[in-house]
């Protein structure tokens, strides 16, 4: 129903920009891959949106196609979405690579601007976030709050993205307690609330006090609220789910992003490129540190400030991998090629890495 | 609390919406009909369990809404294939389709609010008991429903006439016709039976597993309930052994990969499926039995001659 109103209000729009013709406004799209009301990726993405149409006004205006399957559809939607008059399209996940690519070639034009991705083109840019440095302080946290010294990880597929959360989170809490431990439980789902909550009940029942997750739903905060441990939320704020329970969030803010790239587009800026964003550029935000110690919040407050401004690294040497052997020497920080291709976990962490 | 009663709990919780839709499948099947739509009508119960309980604070009320909301939508299946005599296999998939986009729609403005939960019995005493007491005496109200209902069903397909009649519908719609049985209304009842129990099994999501709603959050337990209920040979107490024993492996597997164990997390995802289809297809090797069981009739249109 959503999807025909779209589609309906597209080729309206297309029509009334035939005919007027004289409005100069910015048509963006955006490729989802879930529906916005995940309340974790795609919710995120649609606030970037949402957020770019707010400060840009009638300068741009947007459309969204929702749960778009990553195969052929995805060619088909980012088509459709070029074709309906969009100069700027943002693909939001990993799996529209290939089509995204296939597209931009057809239309020259059209800039494209791809999520996590690796590929480039004269028009198509690729945009990265190190959620891992947030993982970082997430870790110094719970090594300064766990009573027991074991902090429970919820895992979606062992990729690249979720192990640089892994281990960055481990050599942060290491940086507080060298003999902390993580132990990882693979829910092999994004998204299965149900799952999400059992794998949570089950690292709870196991003696861990405090919970991270890099699953999509608000589960494992809810049943950390219902045992009366601490848990931190993921993707976006989820406090409402737990009150006395959440320590802090990773929240991914893609909105200042969307509006400088918009903006460039408007002023004829815009220039490919592969950038692999943080704390640095505002796009991994904390939220607000609750439910903790004045000095743990102190803590927290500096860790982050120190990576927002590059003074630490969380890949810095001297680091050992899960096996013994050396990865980084003291003072060495890993490169980003080393950080986005991660399959292997750092010494430390209590679980063997499923290849 | 101890660590086997902790899994204990998270079992059962596993287990019961798997229980109760595949429960409900069961006597639709019986009576000789094929819903695929199980997955449908339980997120529907989902978001009605939820989308009531938050307006009016009352997760008892959600239940009753979210049964009501199953039984009502598994009426259009109903009349689609038992009225219209559309092709069951495609109807039950377009109504799980279906329930998968009409939920989502409803539940736009439920997403990101915490649910009401419904709450634990809590009996002086016996819900102390240690090992058991929580287990026995401490849980919420769908799980003693769900164990209930596996009496009722058994009691009703093999000790009532009505359950006779329903079998014997389910065997050959011909011949019950020729006995004067209102074929067409029977299954009408089981379908909306089946109906209620899928949206009851998505209360259990959305009011006691996860208190919350997301799209999709059924994330395919009723075709897991589907097929546990061929899995059991269609016999209701295979359906509670197959749905724990899901639930038990499920767990299992967590508690193994937390203690680290070092199995790929990829199999041990799949060991809930793999168990089950075994153990049930080992206790289902009498063919005699099994053959005795099967609803001959499953899935076969009826249309009434005159």
């Amino acid at each position: 129903m959503k999807k025909l109103l779209m589609a309906l209000s597209m080729a309206a729009s297309f029509a009334v920009a035939g005919a007027a013709h004289a409005e100069e406004k910015l048509k963006v799209g955006f490729i989802y891959i879930g529906p916005p009301g995940d309340f974790g990726w795609t919710y995120q993405h649609d606030q970037g949106r949402k957020e770019m149409e707010k400060a840009l006004g009638d300068k741009v205006e947007t459309t969204f196609l929702e749960s778009v399957p990553e195969g052929a559809d995805a060619e088909r939607s980012i088509e459709r979405l070029a074709r309906a008059g969009n100069k700027l399209i943002f693909t939001t996940s990993f799996g529209y690579m290939d089509a995204t690519i296939k597209v931009a070639q057809k239309f020259p034009n059209v800039k494209f601007e791809h999520a996590t991705g690796y590929k480039t083109a004269d028009n198509v840019a690729v945009y990265n976030s190190r959620f891992y440095e947030g993982r970082y302080v997430q870790g110094v946290i719970a090594a300064k709050m766990s009573k027991v010294g074991v902090a429970g990880y919820i895992g979606s597929f062992p990729i690249p993205e979720v192990v640089q959360g892994i281990n960055s989170f481990m050599l942060g809490a290491q940086s507080v307690n060298p003999n902390f431990k993580v132990k990882v439980i693979w829910a092999n789902a994004w998204f299965d609330p149900g799952k999400e909550a059992d794998a949570a009940k089950a690292l709870v029942d196991q003696g861990v006090d405090i919970i991270t997750q890099h699953t999509d739903s608000t589960a494992p905060m809810q049943v950390a609220a219902e045992r009366k441990i601490k848990a931190f939320g993921q993707a976006s704020d989820m406090i409402k789910f737990g009150p006395e329970t959440q320590l802090t969030a990773i929240v991914d803010n893609w909105g200042p992003y969307y509006i400088e790239r918009a903006k460039a587009v408007i002023d004829g800026t815009w220039k490919t490129h592969n950038v692999f964003h943080g704390m640095h550029e505002n796009l991994v935000v904390m939220a607000p540190y609750t439910n903790m110690p004045d000095d743990v919040k102190k803590l927290a407050e500096e860790t982050q400030a120190k990576i927002t401004s590059g003074e630490l690294k969380p890949f810095t040497g001297p680091v050992k991998k899960q096996d013994g052997s050396e990865w980084l020497k003291a003072g060495e920080t890993a490169d980003d090629k080393t950080i986005l291709g991660m399959n292997f976990y750092v010494a430390g962490v209590d679980d063997k890495l499923p290849q | 609390m101890g660590m086997f009663e902790a899994i204990l709990l998270t079992i059962a919780t596993a287990a019961t919406p798997l229980l109760i839709a595949a429960m409900g499948e069961l006597v639709v099947e019986r009576s000789g009909v094929l819903n695929l739509g199980v997955e449908g009508m339980m997120i529907m119960g989902a978001v009605a369990g939820f989308g009531v309980a938050q307006l009016t604070g009352s997760a008892w009320l959600g239940m009753f809404a979210a049964i009501l909301a199953g039984a009502a939508f598994s009426l259009l299946f109903g009349f689609l294939t038992l009225t219209l005599v559309t092709n069951q296999v495609a109807t039950g998939l377009a109504l799980t389709l279906l329930g998968l986009g009409a939920s989502a729609m409803i539940g736009e403005s439920f997403v990101g609010l915490p649910g009401v939960r419904m709450q634990s019995l809590n009996i002086p005493v016996l819900t102390g008991l240690p090992v058991v007491g929580k287990f026995l005496f401490g849980q919420d109200p769908i799980f003693y429903i769900s164990i209930l209902l596996t009496i009722g069903v058994t009691w009703f397909l093999f000790r009532t006439r009505a359950g006779l009649t329903l079998r014997a519908v389910g065997d050959n719609h011909a011949s019950a016709h020729a006995l004067g049985v209102p074929v067409v209304r029977v299954r009408y009842l089981a379908v909306m039976f089946g109906g209620a129990c899928a949206g009851l099994a998505g209360a259990q999501l959305s009011l006691v597993y996860v208190p919350q709603w997301v799209e999709n959050m059924t994330s395919g337990r009723g075709w897991i309930a589907l097929a546990l209920v061929v899995f059991a040979s269609w016999r209701p107490w295979r359906i509670l052994a197959g749905a724990y024993l899901f639930g038990a492996v499920t767990i299992g597997q967590l508690h193994a990969q937390a203690l680290g164990i070092g199995i790929p997390s990829q199999f041990m995802s799949s060991l809930p499926y793999l168990a089950t289809i075994v153990v049930l297809v080992l206790i289902s090797r009498n063919k005699r039995l099994t053959l005795m069981n099967t609803p001959t009739s499953l899935g076969k249109p009826f249309v009434p001659d005159r």
